[in-house]
């Protein structure tokens, strides 16, 4: 064993507080993010309770038309700004330096800065609400309605939205810089790039996106800023701006930023399907490639967001956003054939991955009707663009958080969770999920538009807005199973063991919860399964040619 | 497997060295810079994009000033010329200076980075002088998309300039505490591709704000 036993160092007390407060350790970090990401996903959450109740029926009943405007306005900018990014930054800050054998992040110091903007940024949205009324002009922030001026945002909720916007942006900024320099230096000996982890490599492409499309964003919230406080006329046609160019920067980061919520889902479902398939991931460099190209193409589709502003070039922004749904395919091939004859076990990690699998399939063909421009002018700002994007992010996002949750979990904290309670929890969310969300497709081509407080009785609307409403509360409810289970598994569950999911990659080589530094020693990386490999001794895999006997593996009944 | 928590890696653990970028090749603080910069890149082309947006819409560039009832007109002489090449020659001295420290050459170095330091700190005061001339000419980030766009271009890249100069203070204060030698100087090989990188946003800035023509008025 090549380590030194020193003495141990003079005991300094140190709270654990202090210790948390304090840290510069990825894994702790990483759970700090996962944590911080939670409070704001509940906050969130309880803001589109807020949402479903008000058009459970029609007529205004619980909120005015102002407040209605910051709770659907808030309700997504804490999910996609302070849940669905951060968590998935979590994650990667847990799993990445663990999966490529380093014993760090790069900038440790500036990965526990990256992480302590977050709950600064929250706290200032959460300000808004009261000095004021918080932002009320959508998670998009469109001009004019984001202008301080009459039927505008008057008021400092807009401007508290765009600070705590520019410091995420940041924090997400110096996450992306310091987790490529970790996957392009820290790399153990023998990890080549091709044989990093998948969600290791959603994580770089991420990056990659974060750290060429967040500075476009922040250039346009100062903007934004300058225009709302300096008298500047950026976003003022009356004075020679342009209302279209904040659009046209916005949506330049805003699209990627979707593939920045949903890659690293991606990854971790890739993480878990084979796992709990027994089998090796479907064509990795496929995967691989589809990725980068998802990323590339990701720069080049914003516009389409924008059909009907009639200041953008419709065939091409129609045809590159079709592309896209070529590589998106390559991997629901993928992940399909990494299932097809698999040993499955539905073990509560496997089904919210089939959970993901089902739901974005959904999301990605809704989404490429979507991209049709005819069709587009009839959805556009209807309930079909919000059925849409739920069932990206919330049917791909979510349920691939939850899944790489209840994987990673026995890692973080030694423990197990309940598969029961878990099993629960998956049919509550996939039930309640699909009641909520689906219905809006039919309400979304009956014409309902979205962000709208109010409808007629006469519209017809009445039964669908009811049910997504019992559905939204249907996942509410799915969090209760999911709030017990985490508090009983950290008390008493079962020990997980280093390997409790015999799985393929370094995070399961080392302890449950590793230590600092992670390792002691790796096992050899000859592939990008290094812990199968060393389970199974050095059986020839991926880059074996069939050969003659291979037909002799295949079981009988086939 | 066990853990002990006792023990520490040594240098002779296999994983030693992952932890100090011990393989060759570039530093993770050089590397780490370019990649800041590159996202550095991209917001000084959002603000290029809204520039280049707003001229493309304006009916005359540069447009009238309600005020005197003329087309805006900003001077490069006497200060913006000037200041212009004083930063291109930071540039240079900049780099001198990490030559300087590769060679192990302390007081070439110290030099060349206080010459470095103090064009930044005169640029600054230079640009400084500069946005109250033409305040008092009329010309304000509320006077009209020109206005806008001049100051805020300008002065994000004079908050780079003021960033720059915070990084070249640090490293003149830690070479005079003889921090750097040629081995380790990662610190001055970051500040000064900074610094470049702000001397090229200059450049650029310059070009479109002070050299390319104006449209006449559309018909």
């Amino acid at each position: 064993m090549a380590t030194t036993a020193l003495h141990p160092a003079a005991p300094a007390y140190r709270s654990s507080l202090y210790d948390w407060v304090t840290t510069t350790d990825h894994k702790k970090i990483g759970i700090l993010y996962v944590i911080n990401s939670f409070v704001f996903f509940f906050i969130g959450g309880l803001l589109a309770m807020g949402v479903r109740l008000e058009l459970a029926q029609p007529g205004l009943q619980f909120v005015a038309d102002q407040t209605y405007n910051e709770i659907f306005t808030m309700h997504a900018t804490f999910m996609i700004f302070l849940f669905v990014i951060p968590m998935l930054a979590g994650f990667g800050n847990y799993i990445v330096p663990l999966q490529i054998g380093a014993p760090d992040m790069a900038f440790p110091r500036i990965n526990a800065l990256s992480f302590w903007m977050l709950p600064l940024a929250g706290i200032l949205l959460l300000l808004s609400f009261v000095t004021g009324g918080s932002a009320a002009a959508g998670w998009t922030s469109y001009s004019p309605l984001a202008q301080d001026r009459p039927l505008g945002a008057v008021g400092p909720g807009q401007d508290l939205w765009v600070v705590a916007l520019v410091l995420i942006g940041t924090s997400s900024i110096l996450g992306a810089v310091n987790f490529l320099v970790t996957m392009f230096k820290m790399r153990a000996p023998g990890m080549t790039l091709f044989r990093m982890p998948i969600m290791t490599w959603t994580v770089l492409v991420t990056s990659v996106l974060v750290l060429m499309a967040t500075p476009v964003i922040t250039s346009a919230l100062i903007m934004l800023f300058i225009d709302r406080n300096y008298g500047g006329s950026f976003f003022d046609p009356a004075n020679g701006g342009d209302a279209i160019l904040y659009q046209n920067i916005f949506w330049f980061y805003s699209h990627p930023a979707v593939y920045v919520m949903v890659l690293p889902a991606m990854g971790m479902i890739s993480e878990i399907l084979p796992v709990f398939s027994r089998k090796p991931l479907f064509g990795y460099r496929a995967f691989v490639f589809a990725t980068a190209a998802i990323g590339a193409l990701g720069f080049s589709v914003w516009a389409h967001h924008m059909f009907t502003t009639g200041a953008v070039y419709l065939p091409f922004f129609s045809f590159v956003t079709f592309l896209i749904a070529i590589p998106t395919g390559v991997k629901m091939f993928n992940w399909i054939f990494t299932l097809w004859g698999g040993k499955l076990t539905f073990s509560t990690p496997l089904l919210f991955a089939l959970g993901f699998l089902s739901m974005f399939l959904i999301g990605g063909i809704n989404g490429a009707v979507s991209a049709s421009v005819p069709v587009d002018f009839a959805i556009h700002d209807t309930y079909w663009v919000v059925a849409h994007l739920h069932y990206v992010l919330f049917g791909g996002s979510v349920f691939g958080i939850m899944g790489g949750l209840y994987y990673w979990f026995p890692k973080m904290t030694g423990r197990m969770m309940s598969e029961s309670l878990g099993k629960v929890q998956f049919v509550l969310m996939f039930v309640g999920f699909n009641l909520t969300f689906f219905p809006m497709h039919q309400l979304g081509l009956a014409g309902m538009p979205r962000r709208i407080a109010d409808y007629s009785s006469a519209s017809g609307w009445n039964d669908l807005n009811l049910l997504a409403t019992i559905g939204g509360f249907t996942i509410a409810a799915s969090m209760l199973p999911l709030l017990w289970n985490v508090f009983v598994s950290l008390r008493s569950g079962e020990p997980a063991g280093d390997d409790p999911w015999e799985g393929n990659t370094l995070e399961w080589a080392t302890s449950s919860p590793p230590p600092p530094y992670n390792f002691d020693h790796l096992p050899p990386i000859r592939s990008e399964r290094p812990v199968f490999d060393q389970r199974h001794g050095d059986v020839p895999h991926t880059k074996t040619p069939p050969g003659p006997d291979r037909t002799q593996q295949i079981p009988a009944g086939r | 497997m066990t853990t002990d928590t006792t023990a520490l890696t040594t240098e002779h653990s296999p994983v030693a060295g992952l932890a100090h970028d011990a393989r060759g090749g570039i530093s993770n603080p050089v590397l780490g810079m370019l990649l800041f910069i590159t996202s550095e890149v991209m917001f000084f082309a959002g603000l290029f994009a809204a520039y280049f947006n707003v001229r493309a819409n304006a009916a005359q560039w540069p447009p009238i000033n309600p005020e005197s009832g003329e087309a805006f007109h900003i001077a490069i002489f006497p200060l913006v010329g000037p200041a212009t090449v004083l930063l291109i020659l930071s540039s240079f001295t900049c780099q001198f200076a990490v030559w300087a420290i590769r060679r192990n050459d302390r007081t070439a170095f110290l030099r060349n980075i206080a010459v470095t330091f103090g064009i930044g700190v005169v640029f600054l005061i230079m640009q400084g002088i500069d946005y109250a001339e033409l305040g008092r000419e009329g010309l304000t980030l509320s006077s009209g998309t020109y206005g806008t766009t001049y100051f805020t271009l300008t002065g994000f890249h004079g908050a780079h300039v003021f960033a720059g100069v915070i990084m070249l203070g640090v490293v003149l204060y830690r070479g005079m505490a003889g921090q750097f030698s040629a081995r380790h100087h990662d610190a001055v090989e970051a500040a000064s591709l900074y610094w470049h990188f702000v001397d090229v946003v200059w450049i650029l800035l310059f070009s479109l704000l002070y050299l390319l023509p104006g449209n006449a008025p559309r018909v």
